[in-house]
């Protein structure tokens, strides 16, 4: 009997398709891996019967000849994702037993094509933070640790439910969402591939919003083509989003293959960070020869800002993210601390609500924004972000992808950053200059530290040149031959 | 620029935030420590730079001017309320505002 999930997303499709599998068995097996895995706290919520039901009606499809896309396919979707009449949290305690009466556009696209979900994924608290331990139901642990140590390690964040579920073989796929660096640093951080996409690529409708000038989603996988087919299904433009892009998905899968054969490869010099473990300087060496053994030519380009994009991302985002949880009042929906006083019920309910690190951001923002200070800091964020996505757009036009590790460090312990906000933000000082100008980003596993942890690059693409992204990463993959996992310790 | 407890209770009560007094010393700090990283934007020369809200076109698509007939339509008191902590006959109810 296959042991399904052994096998690739698109060899488990494959599979369904031929009816080698049934969806029902496929949904059986992820379910019993992720209800075994507690462990790991990556699920938040695990519905069996409804899991169940959809993947019957899956068969019924497949049997008919009906089956979509990814028809019977078991996914994990991040608790950011509404998901209709199912609880959605965006793990904070201020959305306790939120309940939306509508679908994501995303988790939407992904059931027309016949996906099964398992359920709802943990993360920081509306996506904010780099390492899970920000969710108010407690941090997801790395299924990959140190050799011959047992400390538990963070998954990476905001999407660590996600990579930390791929990673541990709880479902096919899933579904991350990205504003800063939150699907590709937790996919580095767990041997996992990460994908954001350019920015108007996914629906943003029925994601609940951090900051949405810089939010996009995207999957997590375990290898180049599945994220390929998810991210396929995921995307298009949708009229209930104004900022979604109104072009059309190609077949990203279809050009895995095309390889990199007089594409032009930038190493931008300004990543090279002082203070950077030797090994991920030596990997992303080796990704450049790999490349070029690939074909590809490569050459060093000069991008001076990428500096200044942390500090702009830490003044942009807070304030969209002021504006947007100014929506959580204790009115509408999720949690209320009553008093008599209108204004006392807000202020309580918001400090009771929301976590230590969304306050903080709540703060930033409703400063950074507040008279006499907008000049200063928002106008000048915005000013500075604009110079840096000409910047990047200026070094697209003489190479077709940029190679970058994906993240300053292999995955750390939990308890280790949380001190000090800064040095956390700092996970994602490779990952956010895409979420600033736009462009797409994939992360994929490429080796391992003297620890035995794994270790990601990252393939930067111009806007809306997710093919050329996809042939860099497949060319990659093949060439660093990632096959090591965590072994399983929960 | 550095920012003071008095401001940081301002802003906490601008962001209706109930922020204890233990916390307004140790909130204080952490918000200037990050608002000393980002200080360093102010070396960058932003003369006759526009300011960037979004990657994507500015121009806003219109759509038709009729109701929805989707989730987003009007006409379901039932799910725009059924998350509310406390409602009556499809009004959200709250503590009195006007004396």
């Amino acid at each position: 009997m296959t042991d399904i999930p052994e096998l690739t997303l698109a060899k488990l499709r494959d599979a369904l398709r031929a009816k080698d599998v049934s969806a029902a068995e496929a949904a059986e097996a992820y379910l019993d891996r992720a209800e075994g895995a507690s462990a790991l706290n990556a699920f938040l919520r695990i519905d069996r019967e409804r899991t169940m039901a959809a993947a019957k009606a899956s068969d019924e499809k497949l049997a008919r000849g009906e089956g979509g896309a990814l028809e019977g396919v078991p996914l994990g979707i991040k608790d950011l994702f509404c998901t209709k009449d199912v609880e959605t949290t965006a793990a904070s305690r201020i959305l306790q037993s939120f309940v939306p009466p509508y679908e994501s556009t995303v988790t939407a696209n992904l059931a027309r094509d016949g996906a099964v979900s398992l359920g709802k994924l943990n993360l920081d608290e509306f996506a904010m933070g780099s390492s899970n331990e920000t969710s108010a139901y407690g941090p997801v642990i790395n299924p990959w640790r140190r050799t011959g140590k047992d400390d538990k390690l963070s998954p990476g964040g905001s999407s660590g439910g996600s990579s930390a579920a791929v990673a541990a073989h709880l479902c096919a796929g899933a579904t991350a969402t990205d504003t800063g660096g939150s699907i590709r640093q937790p996919a580095a951080l767990t041997g996992t591939v990460g994908v954001k996409p350019t920015y108007g690529r996914c629906s943003r409708w029925g994601i609940v919003a951090f900051a949405s000038s810089l939010d996009q989603a995207g999957p997590i996988a375990r290898h180049v083509r599945d994220s390929a087919i998810l991210l396929r299904s995921m995307a298009g433009h949708d009229p209930k989003d104004s900022t979604s892009i109104n072009a059309p998905v190609p077949d990203f899968e279809a050009v895995l293959d095309r390889g990199v054969k007089g594409l032009k490869i930038g190493i931008p010099e300004e990543y090279r960070l002082d203070g950077m473990p030797e090994e991920i300087e030596a990997l992303w060496r080796q990704g450049e020869a790999w490349l070029r053994d690939a074909g590809a030519e490569v050459r060093e380009v000069s991008l001076p800002l990428t500096k200044y994009a942390l500090p702009v991302y830490y003044i942009v985002a807070p304030a969209e993210a002021s504006s947007n949880l100014a929506r959580y009042d204790g009115v509408k929906y999720g949690m209320r601390i009553e008093d008599r006083d209108i204004q006392e019920m807000y202020a309580k309910t918001r400090a009771e609500g929301f976590g230590a690190e969304v306050q903080r951001r709540i703060l930033i923002g409703t400063y950074v924004l507040s008279a006499g200070y907008y000049d200063a800091y928002y106008l000048r964020a915005q000013k500075v972000r604009k110079k840096i996505a000409d910047e990047m757009n200026a070094v697209f036009e003489d190479v077709d992808l940029l190679l970058t590790p994906s993240a300053p460090s292999a995955a750390f312990g939990l308890g280790e950053k949380t001190d000090d906000p800064i040095q956390m933000y700092l996970n994602d000082v490779f990952t956010v200059t895409a979420n600033l100008a736009g462009n797409p980003g994939i992360s994929v596993p490429a080796g391992l530290d003297g620890q035995g942890l794994p270790l990601g690059l990252q393939l930067l693409a111009r806007p809306m040149d997710e093919e050329t992204m996809f042939r860099g990463a497949y060319a990659l993959e093949q060439a660093a031959g990632f096959t090591a996992r965590p072994g399983q310790w929960w | 620029m550095s920012i003071d407890e008095k401001t940081v209770a301002k802003v906490a009560k601008l962001a209706r935030i109930a922020l204890p007094e233990e916390r307004l010393a140790p909130m204080t700090h952490e918000l200037n420590d990050i608002l000393n990283w980002v200080e360093q934007l102010q070396e960058v020369d932003v003369e006759g730079v526009e300011a960037m809200a979004s990657c994507v076109d500015a121009v806003l698509p219109l759509r038709k001017d009729a109701l929805a007939q989707d989730e987003t339509g009007g006409g379901q008191p039932e799910a725009v309320t059924k998350n509310a902590p406390r409602t009556e006959d499809h009004f959200f109810v709250v503590p009195k505002v006007v004396e």
